[in-house]
C-alpha cells in the first residue's frame, strides 16, 4: 500500500514535469534545426541533423550582441545602486532614531501595494521633463526608484536582528557609523542581499514594459525588446529566433543554479536525507 | 527641535538619495497619475492640456471596450489564481511528501518557469499554439491523442485565445507557489503531524486541520501577489495576441497601454489606471491588513 502510494506521488511529479519541460525541450529542437521557415513538424524535429547554426548565427546577427551588452549594463548598473540604496535606507530605518521615522516607512509600504501600472504613464513624463527619454541614465533611474521601497523593506528585518552588543567593538576603537554600518551590518547580512541581488538581477535583465516604453531608438534597446524586433524581421526564420530566446534565457538561469544553493540550504528537508 | 534636526542631520547621507529617488519615482507619479486622469493631456505640450473633469471616468463607464477588457481580466483572476494555487500547494505536499526522492531536483525543474523570462514564454506558447497543422499542440492533440478530429484555430477566436493566455499564466506562475509552500511546510512541527496519525486523522484532514491553518499567513500573501499579477497581465496577453482577435481578449492593462502609447491619450489611459488601482486595492484590501495581525504561533 505505501509502496504503490509512493509509486503513485512519483508518477504525478514525472507528469507534471513533462508539462513544464515539453515547451522548452521544444523550444530547443527548433533552435537545433535549420531551414524553419514554417514552424517544424515533429517528424522534422526528431529526423533532422541537429546544428549549432541557428546560435552562431543569432549572435552575430541584427546587432544581438549590442542588444546582449546593453541588458547587462543596464542589469548590473541597476543592481549596484539599488543595493547599495537600499542597504543604506535600510541601516537609517532600522538603527537611526528620528522624528516621524515610522509615519515615513508605512508610507513607503503603502506605496508597495499600489499597482505599478499606475506609475508608468507619469514615470514617462518625468523622464520626458528630465530630457530622460531614450537613455540608459532614465532607465536605470526608474528601475532603481521602483524598486527601492521593497528591498529597503526586505533588509530592514534583517538589520534588526543583528546584536547591537557587536557594534561596542568597532565604538571602542573610535569608529563611527559608517564603519560599524560596513564592518557590521553589511557583512553579517549578506545571504540577504545576495538574495536581493539575484532577483534584482532577474526583475532587470527580463524588464519588457518599462523598457517598452522608455527606449526608442534601437540601438538603446535591451534583450526583451530586441528579441520582439527580432521575430518581426526574422518571423519566418523560426530556429534563428528561438536561438536567440535561448541565449536570453541562460543568465538567468545561470545566476540562479549558481545562487540557488542559498536558497535551498536553508531549507534542505530531513527526509530527503534519512531515505 | 534641535535634537530633531541634528537626527536628521545624522540620518540623511543614508536615507537622502534613495528617498528622493523614491519621491520622484514612485510617489510624485502616483499623485500625477491621478492628476493627469482629471484632464484631456497632451504629452508634447503639458501646459496646453485642457482641463476634462471627469469626463475620463465617465468615458471609462461607457467604453464598451473597457467592459472586454474588464471581464477579461476578471476572468484571468478567476482561473489563474486558484488555478496556480491549487496545483503549486499540491505540488508542494507531493514533494514534501517522506518518501519522495531528489527533493531538490524537483524543486528545481518546477521553478524553471519561474525564471524564465516572460516575453519569451510567452512567445513560446504562441507558436505551441499556433494554427493548423503547424502547431505542436493541435499536432499533439489531433495525430497523436486523436481527441480533436481537426486542428483548432487557437489565437483566432476569442476563448481559445484566452484560454492560451491563461494557460501560461498557470504555467509560468505554479512553480513560484510551491517554492513559498515548500519553504512554510518545512517549518511546521513534524510533532503536530505525528499526534494527528495516532488519533487516526486522514491526511487530508490533518491538511485541512493542521497544515493550512499554519500557513495562513503565507497563503494570505501568494493570494495577494497572485491577484495582484492577476490584474496585472500585461506580457502575455501583449505578446500572445495584441488584444486580438478584434481585441476581444484585451486586459485592462494592455487597453491602457494602447490608449497612452499608441493613441496617446494619457489623460484617458490614467483614468483607466486610477480605476485599475482601486479595483486591486478593493480586491487586497481586506487580506492587507489581515497579514500585519497575522503570525504563525505553534
Amino acid at each position: 500500500m505505501r509502496k504503490i502510494r509512493t509509486i503513485l506521488i512519483h508518477l504525478l511529479l514525472v507528469i507534471g514535469v513533462a508539462f513544464v519541460v515539453a515547451p522548452f525541450v521544444y523550444m530547443v529542437l527548433t533552435a537545433l534545426t535549420t531551414d524553419n521557415f514554417s514552424l517544424p513538424s515533429p517528424h522534422k524535429l526528431m529526423t533532422d541533423t541537429k546544428t549549432f547554426a541557428n546560435f552562431a548565427q543569432a549572435w552575430g546577427k541584427n546587432h544581438f550582441q549590442l542588444y546582449f551588452l546593453n541588458s547587462l549594463m543596464v542589469t548590473l548598473l541597476t543592481m549596484a545602486f539599488s543595493l547599495t540604496l537600499s542597504a543604506c535606507m535600510a541601516y537609517a530605518f532600522a538603527r537611526f532614531p528620528f522624528p516621524g521615522k515610522e509615519l515615513l516607512f508605512r508610507v513607503f509600504i503603502f506605496t508597495l501595494f499600489v499597482p505599478a501600472i499606475i506609475n508608468i504613464i507619469p514615470q514617462f513624463t518625468i523622464l520626458k521633463a528630465l530630457h530622460l527619454v531614450d537613455t540608459y541614465q532614465g532607465l536605470v533611474l526608474i528601475y532603481v526608484g521602483s524598486g527601492l521601497v521593497g528591498s529597503t523593506f526586505f533588509l530592514r528585518g534583517f538589520f534588526e536582528r543583528i546584536p547591537r552588543e557587536l557594534e561596542e567593538s568597532i565604538v571602542i576603537d573610535g569608529g563611527g557609523r559608517f564603519t560599524i554600518f560596513r564592518k557590521i551590518y553589511i557583512p553579517m547580512s549578506l545571504p540577504a542581499i545576495g538574495t536581493l541581488a539575484i532577483f534584482s538581477f532577474q526583475g532587470t535583465w527580463d524588464e519588457f514594459v518599462v523598457a517598452l516604453t522608455v527606449m526608442k531608438s534601437e540601438a538603446h534597446r535591451t534583450l526583451p525588446i530586441a528579441l520582439q524586433l527580432f521575430r518581426g524581421q526574422y518571423a519566418t526564420y523560426y530556429g534563428l529566433f528561438f536561438a536567440a530566446s535561448i541565449i536570453a534565457l541562460v543568465p538567468t538561469i545561470l545566476v540562479f543554479l549558481i545562487f540557488q544553493k542559498q536558497f535551498v540550504q536553508a531549507n534542505l528537508s530531513d527526509g530527503s536525507l534519512k531515505n | 527641535m534641535r535634537k530633531a534636526l541634528k537626527q536628521y542631520a545624522q540620518v540623511s547621507p543614508y536615507l537622502a538619495v534613495g528617498f528622493a529617488l523614491t519621491i520622484v519615482f514612485v510617489m510624485y507619479p502616483m499623485v500625477k497619475g491621478m492628476y493627469i486622469s482629471f484632464f484631456h493631456y497632451n504629452v508634447i505640450k503639458p501646459e496646453t492640456s485642457e482641463a476634462a473633469g471627469l469626463s475620463n471616468f465617465r468615458h471609462v463607464f461607457r467604453d464598451p471596450l473597457i467592459g472586454t477588457a474588464f471581464r477579461n481580466s476578471i476572468l484571468l483572476a478567476l482561473v489563474t489564481v486558484p488555478g496556480q494555487w491549487v496545483i503549486g500547494l499540491v505540488l508542494a505536499l507531493l514533494i514534501q511528501a517522506k518518501t519522495v526522492r531528489l527533493k531538490v531536483l524537483w524543486r528545481l525543474v518546477y521553478y524553471v518557469p519561474v525564471i524564465s523570462s516572460w516575453i519569451v514564454v510567452s512567445y513560446l506558447f504562441r507558436f505551441l499554439f499556433a494554427d493548423g497543422d503547424e502547431g505542436i499542440v493541435n499536432y499533439v492533440l489531433v495525430d497523436l491523442l486523436h481527441v480533436m478530429r481537426d486542428p483548432v484555430n487557437w489565437l483566432q477566436n476569442t476563448w481559445t485565445a484566452n484560454a492560451v493566455i491563461w494557460i501560461v499564466s498557470v504555467w509560468k506562475g505554479v512553480g513560484w507557489v510551491m517554492v513559498l509552500y515548500l519553504a512554510a511546510l518545512q517549518s511546521v512541527p513534524k510533532s503536530l503531524y505525528e499526534a494527528a496519525e495516532i488519533d487516526g486523522a486522514k491526511p487530508f484532514a490533518a491538511l485541512l486541520n493542521i497544515t493550512l491553518p499554519l500557513v495562513r499567513p503565507l497563503t494570505l500573501y501568494v493570494m495577494i501577489n497572485l491577484i495582484n499579477g492577476a490584474i496585472q497581465a500585461f506580457i502575455q496577453a501583449y505578446a500572445i495576441t495584441q488584444g486580438g482577435p478584434m481585441d476581444t481578449t484585451q486586459l485592462l492593462n494592455t487597453y491602457l497601454y494602447k490608449q497612452a502609447f499608441q493613441y496617446f491619450d494619457f489623460g484617458y489611459a490614467s483614468a483607466i489606471s486610477v480605476c485599475l488601482g482601486v479595483l486591486i486595492f478593493a480586491l487586497t484590501y481586506t487580506q492587507q491588513r489581515s497579514i500585519g495581525r497575522d503570525r504563525i504561533e505553534y
